[in-house]
């Protein structure tokens, strides 16, 4: 049902003004990604910059300046050289910092090993953790384990002010088997982080925590019905709690069309919920970069790619935009 | 006793190696003699040309680094399998393809072919295809040390020029001679390593179908070769406003068609190679026909190695000199 559901998202007509509105808040939802062995600060440098202002002659080209993507995502170890980038005094942007820890991608470390990857992560300045979860512990029927690790990981989060830093947990959709799995694992993360720090509208202190799809590190990675189901179980606890709990699929969207088409998932399954406070954006909160990321990194560049076409009318050479 | 029915080719594209419909789903009909409906050929659409030039973008690389000998013996190879087609390929040129009558398109009406191509003019045709793609295939191991050079400098250093695939061409063909033509457009640019989009020829495009046919029987990878059929009109200005297409080959064309292709050029600097009649053989062809400027394509500079140098680039290298 899942997929078939998913499948039927796919199939909107969706005309030109509504389509560049849906790639300029698709460029906004960007989580821009770099998580290589081979990452430098001199590339880490450069997705910064490319972050900041994904295309550097968008006034001259589109006629408008082009929103900031929503964050970097980088490992711990080039967490400082985005704090250079992005922060004062050398830049006051509104794109946030993301690092993976817990033991990226594959979680096998001890538990107290991985909260010290985290603790180090957000005393480096890292606004937004995204921790992966021990699927094999979870696939061994340990789920106890799963709720223990996620709570003590939003533990970590927690800053020498008393804030927390976002947490995003990865489920590895790839690695869980069965859309029941993915299901179970969302309930048991929600209620994990909720435990520790409730999020959503309710906080004052404006706490966010999401459910990721996927490190990137394994095929496959986010899917449309995955991240359905995923949605399914943020929808729920909304309904049953009145908190809201943020989405990232992560991996494997490399489109423009794969990204309106995941838009157009969110608005037909979120919308109806007409989340107070959100008028702005008619009562959908997962149809803002505070509640819905792409982990990404292609992705940028073929959002330019068709903002461009739609504004010139003429398709466009790789060259023409910068690498992120 | 029942009557055997003829199972009719379905004409398609060719594009990374597979042998898609046009994305809009539309076909022109063609009609033979008799007024029978001979082939619906596929009407491909702005959104085929850029899957074709994504395509051809993603194969260009590998193509270029293949060694020269491999390229010139997949090109070969293209020869060998046009020659199994020989009487496939000499039908197609002599069926007196017309556009239906219902066809909407004002430009279909003026592109039918004036006179009927006899059978020994096909199997000239056909002979003299084939020939010129031997010809190109030898040339593929040959052409860097002809365009290439070694540049004398004041230094201890040797300074070479080496030429270099300049990336995706198109290959736009003309109404006449539509196979032989079709060789000679694109088999320049694939010598050095372009990968490259062919445009048919509109007014009969089933050479062109059979073309994709020997791709897929010659090695030649995916998306090296892209085969598009449908109207100029409609694809033309999008080739030239493509900014990933880094030439344009092109003949025959009208007057308009060339300054189109030149014109979109200028913004993205893509080189536009049109082959035109000199210019005592264009009084006459202009008294011929006003309509186009007509190119023999049997004549001997279709032969040329610098018709490849229209599909390179030069680089440059210096190398420290011993002692």
């Amino acid at each position: 049902m899942a997929t078939e559901r998913a499948a039927s998202f796919t199939k909107r007509s969706i005309k030109d003004a509504s389509k560049r509105e849906l790639l300029l808040t698709a460029l906004s939802m960007l989580d821009l990604t770099t998580l290589e062995g081979k990452d430098s600060p001199e590339k880490v440098r450069g997705l910064c910059a490319k972050a900041m202002r994904p295309y550097e002659r968008d006034e001259r080209v589109l006629g408008q300046r082009l929103p900031s993507v929503g964050a970097v995502c980088v490992y711990p170890n080039l967490i400082p050289t985005c704090v250079e980038m992005l922060r004062p005094p050398a830049a006051e942007s509104s794109v946030k910092i993301a690092a993976v820890a817990t033991g990226f991608p594959s979680g096998q470390f001890p538990l107290d090993v991985r909260l010290e990857d985290v603790r180090q992560a957000v005393a480096m300045g890292a606004d937004e953790i995204d921790m992966v979860i021990s699927r094999g512990l979870f696939l061994a029927g340990q789920h106890d384990k799963l709720w223990e690790e996620v709570r003590e990981t939003k533990k970590a989060c927690k800053r020498a002010d008393g804030s927390y830093a976002h947490l995003k947990v990865i489920l590895e959709t790839g690695e869980l088997e069965t859309f029941d799995n993915v299901r179970l694992a969302s309930d048991i993360s929600i209620r994990a982080m909720h435990e520790v720090c409730p999020s959503g509208p309710a906080d004052a202190h404006g706490n966010i925590d999401f459910i990721k799809t996927s490190t990137g590190k394994v095929q496959p990675a986010a899917t449309m019905p995955v991240t359905l189901v995923m949605l399914e179980a943020i929808r729920d606890w909304y309904l049953e709690t009145g908190h809201v709990v943020g989405m990232k699929p992560a991996g494997g969207i490399r489109t423009a069309k794969q990204a309106v088409h995941y838009l157009v998932m969110v608005h037909e399954v979120m919308g109806p919920l007409n989340v107070p406070g959100f008028a702005e954006v008619a009562g959908n909160p997962w149809m803002t970069n505070n509640y819905f990321r792409f982990g990404a990194s292609t992705l940028c560049n073929d959002i330019l790619r068709q903002l461009v076409k739609l504004k010139t009318g003429k398709y466009v050479a790789g060259y023409d935009f910068a690498e992120a | 006793m029942t009557t055997r029915l003829d199972i009719a080719k379905t004409y398609k594209l060719f594009i990374n190696g597979a042998f898609p419909r046009s994305e809009s789903g539309r076909t022109l009909p063609f009609m033979n003699a008799r007024g029978e409906v001979l082939a619906h050929v596929s009407h491909a659409s702005r959104k085929d040309l850029r899957d074709a030039v994504e395509a051809a973008r993603a194969a260009q690389t590998k193509w270029a680094n293949a060694t020269a000998y491999n390229r010139g013996q997949i090109l070969y190879r293209m020869a060998e399998m046009m020659e199994g087609k020989r009487d496939e390929l000499a039908i197609a040129l002599t069926e007196p393809m017309q556009r239906s009558a219902n066809s909407t398109s004002k430009a279909a009406a003026k592109s039918k072919p004036s006179s009927k191509v006899t059978p020994a003019a096909a199997k000239f045709e056909v002979a003299a295809a084939i020939d010129r793609m031997v010809h190109y295939a030898g040339w593929c191991d040959k052409y860097a040390q002809v365009l290439g050079c070694n540049n004398p400098v004041s230094g201890p250093f040797y300074n070479f020029t080496s030429p270099e695939a300049s990336g995706v061409a198109v290959c736009v063909c003309p109404d006449t001679s539509p196979l032989l033509a079709l060789v000679s457009l694109m088999a320049p640019a694939l010598v050095p390593g372009n990968s490259i989009i062919v445009v048919a020829s509109e007014a009969n495009p089933l050479p062109g179908v059979i073309m994709g046919e020997v791709c897929t029987t010659s090695d030649v990878p995916a998306g090296v070769i892209n085969i598009l059929t449908g109207q100029r009109a409609e694809l033309l200005s999008h080739i030239s406003g493509h900014r990933d297409i880094d030439a344009i080959h092109a003949g025959g064309l009208t007057p308009a068609e060339n300054t189109l292709l030149r014109e979109g050029a200028a913004e993205n600097l893509k080189r536009v190679t049109i082959r035109e009649a000199k210019l005592e053989a264009k009084k006459s062809a202009r008294q011929a026909s006003a309509n186009t400027t007509s190119f023999d394509w049997t004549d001997a500079t279709c032969n040329s190695p610098w018709w490849i140098e229209s599909f390179v680039d030069f680089k440059t290298m210096w190398h420290p000199a011993a002692s």
